[in-house]
């Protein structure tokens, strides 16, 4: 009875994500098909006018440029299926390549920021929401909103220019020092380059667990138990320890896993203001030089990513309902 | 395994304390809340006006009272944890010593207990066995059992997270909190709400056998037959006041003896006793308000009891009343 209401579960997921992950290959593809961009003069680049038309020709006879863009379409589709992404004609490698040497930055820099915003987050949400009403409160709520509504671009240029140029804190950008052989650069290296993305990232990304966690704080030390257990004596950090904490974390880390999405949006914009080499910005790089197979596989990547934070966040919010809800034993 | 007393341990009579030490003494406690309705002015109601209340070591007192007539806020003006927009006044002796919020805070679930009236009030992340253990002085594992076991609850309920508790249990759970808490004072907020008679019972017998541990009771209650099945006195409340302190025993011998038009309209509204419906309509008390707040539905009410506020006065056989013309 369980298992198999464990596997008709798992099945349903799989369907999700599989219908999910079609519609949006169809839906970017189609878009990309309308690009003006000429994939052969962003595979040459600067020996465009070196090139002969004859070359030109084969280099669109060979990616199959000419064919009509159903056919290219199922073609793509069908090495997909097979696990194959197809080369990059911007990097000329394979797809899965480029992925793999892009996303560990990225992996990198959205971990980092995305710890850091779940745990300043929670911090700043849960003083925030003990003191309700409160000079902290209101100070805290007033930053959240206005992070909230602010583009992370226009926080990255203003931590670039208040760290890196006036300050000279840190890196203005890249992932590595500038002419350093990759062998060469140390995790301190990296560590620098990383900081200020990362907490661009964070902060914008922080807003929202801030005032989710302020909400929840509030809701629950307004509940029955914790009248009952300032009845018991108790106050202070002992209440919040033992009461307040167990009840707000676990919705505060399933919300945030649900924002796995804004965060990797939140990184190729991020990643581009500070031309930190991760997958977002190979995204960027994909879709203005017309690089189907690599813009296609990035977002069957990208899509498996934010699939798999809010499949967390599912998992989470159902062991919270097991829990608070009455269930079957005994 | 009924370890509980039998029913009619309910009518073995308490042994009377002859020292007039008194655990709880509560006089002319009063709250008033603070809220803003239309506008910004504040609107002050009296949720609470002129409440009495002493209490002795193994005494059970019952207050009893309608849904809504602040019953719950006085549990929490006596445990200190009132609502931050309410003002609490009057005076409190513990132990004959002042009850003052600091001490409230110091008393709180060390001396002064609250079995609290809504079975939500356990935390719902936390294993009851834990919950109770917090308030044992020397964690002891066989303690802790022997307290679940007192209360009848086994040893697989106890390693259950509330919600998968039924009412009647989540109250043996409270029950066992106040057990392991060696509190003096229990403050039971309707503790029998929602339950069926025999849960009803067992609770009762819970609070009696707390009773028999030295332990003063306040019994806070809606149901006249459950305060009268264990009850020293019965404190009959209205409006937020305390309208008529009557000892068992010259309560039960009925309603002619009762002194308080409320108190005498609640027993006749009992099934056994004529049955006769009542509905009375529970003032909002605004601060200004003068007079009986019983004034509107009294069958004897007079010019004077428009215009004047009754005190509380002791009549004869130390029963209390709140009436002009008691």
């Amino acid at each position: 009875m369980q298992i198999s209401q464990l596997i008709k579960t798992i099945m349903l997921r799989m369907i999700k994500f599989f219908s999910i992950l079609i519609m949006v290959i169809v839906l970017s593809f189609t878009l990309v098909s309308f690009s003006p961009v000429d994939p052969i003069q962003s595979y040459l680049g600067a020996e465009m006018m070196v090139v002969s038309e004859t070359q030109k020709e084969q280099i669109a006879e060979y990616y199959g440029l000419h064919e009509p863009k159903l056919k290219q379409f199922f073609k793509w589709f069908s090495t997909f299926v097979q696990g194959d992404f197809g080369v990059s004609l911007l990097y000329r490698q394979d797809v899965l390549t480029v992925i793999k040497e892009r996303f560990s930055p990225s992996f990198w820099l959205m971990s980092f920021s995305w710890t850091l915003s779940g745990v300043v987050g929670y911090v700043l949400g849960a003083i925030a929401g003990m003191n309700e009403g409160k000079m902290v409160d209101r100070v805290i709520k007033t930053y959240s909103f206005i992070l909230a509504s602010t583009p992370a671009f226009w926080i990255g240029i203003l931590f670039l220019i208040i760290f890196s140029v006036w300050l000279g804190l840190f890196p203005i950008g890249l992932g590595a020092p500038v002419g350093m052989l990759k062998a060469d650069v140390t995790w301190f290296d990296r560590l620098k380059h990383i900081v200020l993305p990362a907490l661009t990232l964070s902060v914008v990304g922080g807003a929202n667990i801030i005032l989710h966690t302020r909400q929840k704080m509030i809701e629950t030390l307004n509940s029955e138990f914790i009248r009952f257990a300032r009845a018991k004596g108790e106050y202070g950090f002992t209440l919040f320890w033992r009461h307040g904490f167990r009840n707000t974390l676990l919705p505060a880390v399933s919300v945030h896993f649900a924002t796995f999405g804004e965060l990797f949006g939140g990184a190729v914009l991020v990643e581009q203001v500070f031309s930190y080499p991760g997958l977002g910005q190979a995204l960027v790089q994909a879709g203005l030089h017309n690089d189907v197979p690599l813009l296609l596989g990035i977002v069957v990547f990208s899509t498996a990513f934010v699939f798999i934070g809010n499949l967390m966040a599912d998992i989470l919010y159902t062991v919270i309902d097991r829990r608070i809800k009455p269930g079957e034993t005994v | 395994m009924n370890i509980l007393p039998d029913a009619n341990f309910f009518q073995k009579t308490m042994p009377q304390t002859e020292k007039n030490e008194y655990l709880l003494e509560v006089e002319h406690l009063s709250m008033t809340i603070e809220r803003y309705e239309k506008g910004l002015n504040p609107i002050r109601q009296a949720v609470i006006r002129d409440f009495h209340l002493t209490i002795r070591k193994g005494e059970i007192i019952a207050i009893v009272g309608a849904s809504g007539s602040g019953k719950s806020l006085l549990a929490d003006a006596i445990l200190g944890i009132q609502p931050k927009n309410a003002v609490v006044e009057g005076v409190l002796k513990y132990n004959n010593e002042p009850l003052s919020d600091k001490k409230k805070k110091e008393l709180r679930g060390k001396e002064i207990m609250l079995i609290p009236q809504l079975t939500n009030a356990l935390d719902p992340l936390m294993k009851v066995e834990k919950q109770v253990k917090s308030f044992l002085k020397i964690k002891n594992k066989r303690k802790l059992e022997e307290i679940f076991f007192q209360v009848g609850l086994d040893k697989k309920a106890m390693k259950q997270l509330p919600a998968n508790l039924s009412g009647g249990m989540v109250r043996r759970v409270f029950a066992a909190m106040a057990l392991a808490s060696d509190a003096k004072l229990i403050i039971a907020d309707e503790p029998t709400n929602g339950l069926d008679e025999e849960a009803a019972n067992d609770m009762l017998r819970l609070l009696k056998m707390l009773a028999e541990q030295e332990k003063g009771i306040i019994f806070i209650t809606h149901d006249i037959e459950a305060a009268l099945k264990i009850a020293d006195k019965i404190a009959v409340f209205y409006a937020g006041e305390t309208v008529e302190i009557v000892a068992r025993k010259h309560f039960i011998r009925g309603g002619a003896h009762l002194r308080h038009p409320y108190t005498k309209a609640l027993w006749y509204a009992l099934p056994q006793n004529g049955f006769q419906p009542f509905y009375p309509f529970q003032p909002s008390t605004t601060e200004n308000s003068r007079g009986c707040q019983f004034v509107e539905h009294c069958p004897k009410a007079k010019t004077v009891c428009k215009e004047r506020h009754p005190d509380l006065k002791t009549i004869h056989g130390g029963d209390k009343v709140r009436c002009f013309y008691a």
